[in-house]
């Protein structure tokens, strides 16, 4: 027999008599714009996603990966995480895409169609770290609103293309550039046309330095279409939102770009540290540069249970935005002591680098294994919450797993 | 004298006082029967199970809210533009919840929600308080396995 529930259902008209609601929902509701409940979409076929990532947001979609899914020194699709400001375009055509640079420092505007990239430039491929500026958000108390990611929105692809600053010499530019703003044919989510979900940048420095991207190919294969196809600004090292994806066009400017999210407590932290909590005003908040140097223990998957006397091996990858990462370490007791792992060099600048050692335990019990990573000028991860900041970002305490010795 | 005038009086203002409570009655009930037939209309809607807009453990299952009164406020106003996982996953006082609502007034098109703000927020402060995670919360939720190596 199946069983069947019954709820008390208001019908809008009798909902705004009672509660008194403006009915500007259907007004206001974009035509075409069908509720997620009747979509059907399954997330992981849709964009060849692993089923064990996690889903934390729908509209728009954002996907992380957990630990032990990253356990590839190159990340694949599958296991990269996804992140939108907007709506992902509908219609893409390759054949009538173009990439316009233009802005206050260009000497004349200029439009390529994709075969203008392809053909006209060398190209480069360069393993990138990108790492979203909220990967960690969910630790901060109190907490900073926002998508709640724990520890996966991180990914280190290969990325193919030319590169930015070889573009940027054919245009031509004007001696006062100091930075540059992508724009972008995916969607506000009000589906308003004349804003912008997010249109970010780099200073000039970073997007003329030789791993800066106009990206085609991601791991050898056309990029998928929810990381940017048919092309895609990567910048290594940054927090991922400078890397615009869907990319129709560039600004150079005589100015720090002033796009959506570029202002306000949109990636940008306190100038100065503040208490937990404490307000901030806009005028004291800077941009995020480089992310900070990080780690993760992605083998093994945290829960193991191994037999007395045995030893572990564990992997994983560290990075340190634009620094390389110098040292690793990793301890047992909670950072009593710290045992030095191996740790490789990176395939090329701006790329994660993979560590390993064998671990062994005195006895029977609960152990965490804490992973710290230094980088190059010395700076090493926090084992508790770094600076509180409004909107959560650069969280890069220590990562660890629990293993228990039976 | 005094005393027989009295209890004239009684015999004139019985049947008054009958008519006042019979038209008291009759108010209560006509009342009744108007905010049944013309009130806001609730209608049991009876749902296969599994049915998005069904109740589960206090859970509504299309959106994963929290079952509350003014449940239906919050997700006619918040869920048209966003996903209410952004809700579920956020947690925040009064403050807060306020501030991203003028947030989202100033930037991302959200319309004036009026007397609807304080329900809203009265929801989600009760629904979706802030957790004290201190600098450094304990590992959970792990998922315990043999390793073999």
């Amino acid at each position: 027999m199946k069983r069947r529930s019954f709820v008390t259902k208001s019908s809008l008209a009798g909902l705004s008599s009672v509660l008194g609601i403006d009915i500007v929902y259907g007004a206001l509701m974009p035509s075409g714009y069908t509720p997620l409940a009747y979509q059907d979409v399954n997330p992981f076929t849709l964009f060849k996603k692993d089923e064990a990532m996690v889903v934390l947001n729908d509209r728009p979609w954002n996907m992380e990966a957990q630990a032990h899914l990253l356990n590839d020194p190159v990340t694949p699709n599958k296991y990269m995480f996804i992140r939108n400001n907007g709506l992902i375009p509908e219609t893409i055509d390759e054949k009538t895409w173009t990439l316009t640079i233009n802005g206050e420092s260009v000497k004349a505007y200029k439009t390529y169609t994709l075969q203008d990239l392809k053909t006209k430039f060398k190209h480069y491929t360069y393993q990138l770290t990108l790492e979203c500026g909220g990967n960690g958000r969910s630790e901060f108390d109190p907490p900073a609103k926002g998508n709640q990611w724990t520890i996966g929105a991180v990914s280190c692809a290969n990325w193919t293309g030319i590169r930015l600053k070889d573009l940027l010499t054919d245009v031509g530019l004007k001696d006062d550039a100091v930075y540059i703003g992508y724009h972008a044919a995916d969607q506000h989510l009000s589906k308003n046309p004349n804003k912008e979900p997010i249109s970010r940048g780099v200073p000039i420095a970073k997007a003329m330095q030789d791993e800066t991207l106009i990206a085609f190919a991601m791991n050898g294969e056309p990029i998928p279409k929810v990381h940017g196809f048919p092309l895609r600004l990567v910048c290594g090292g940054w927090p991922a939102s400078t890397s615009g994806k869907w990319l129709t066009g560039i600004s150079v400017r005589n100015k720090v770009h002033d796009g959506e999210k570029m202002g306000g407590s949109s990636y940008r932290v306190p100038c100065e540290t503040v208490a937990p909590g404490e307000t901030v005003t806009d005028d004291q908040m800077c941009i995020i540069e480089s992310m900070p140097v990080k780690s993760l223990i992605t083998y093994p998957k945290s829960g193991a249970l191994l037999t007395e006397g045995k030893m572990l091996k564990i992997n994983g990858h560290a990075w340190a935005g634009e620094l390389q990462v110098a040292k690793m370490e990793y301890s047992i007791d909670f950072g009593s002591s710290w045992n030095t792992a191996n740790l490789d060099t990176p395939t090329n600048r701006l790329a994660w680098q993979s560590f390993s050692a064998r671990v062994s335990f005195p006895k029977k019990g609960y152990y965490e294994i804490w992973a710290r990573a230094t980088d190059e000028n010395g700076t090493k991860q926090p084992m508790v919450l770094p600076g509180w900041n409004p909107k959560g970002y650069l969280n890069n305490a220590c990562h660890r797993i629990a293993v228990k010795v039976v | 004298m005094m005393q027989e005038h009295k209890e004239t009086e009684r015999i004139i203002f019985k049947p008054v006082f009958k008519i006042i409570i019979l038209i008291l009655i009759s108010f209560v009930v006509l009342g009744a029967l108007a905010i049944m037939l013309y009130g806001p209309k609730e209608t049991q809607v009876a749902l296969e199970e599994g049915s998005p807009e069904a109740i589960e453990n206090g859970i509504h299952l299309r959106t994963g809210l929290i079952d509350a009164p003014d449940l239906q406020a919050v997700i006619t106003n918040c869920t048209t533009c966003h996903s209410s996982q952004l809700i579920i996953q956020n947690r925040m006082g009064e403050e807060q919840w306020n501030a991203t609502i003028r947030w989202m007034q100033k930037t991302q098109g959200l319309w004036p929600l009026g007397d609807n703000q304080k329900v809203i927020v009265d929801y989600l402060v009760k629904n979706y308080p802030p957790l004290k995670k201190g600098r450094r919360p304990a590992l959970t939720n792990i998922e315990w396995y043999n390793l073999d190596e």
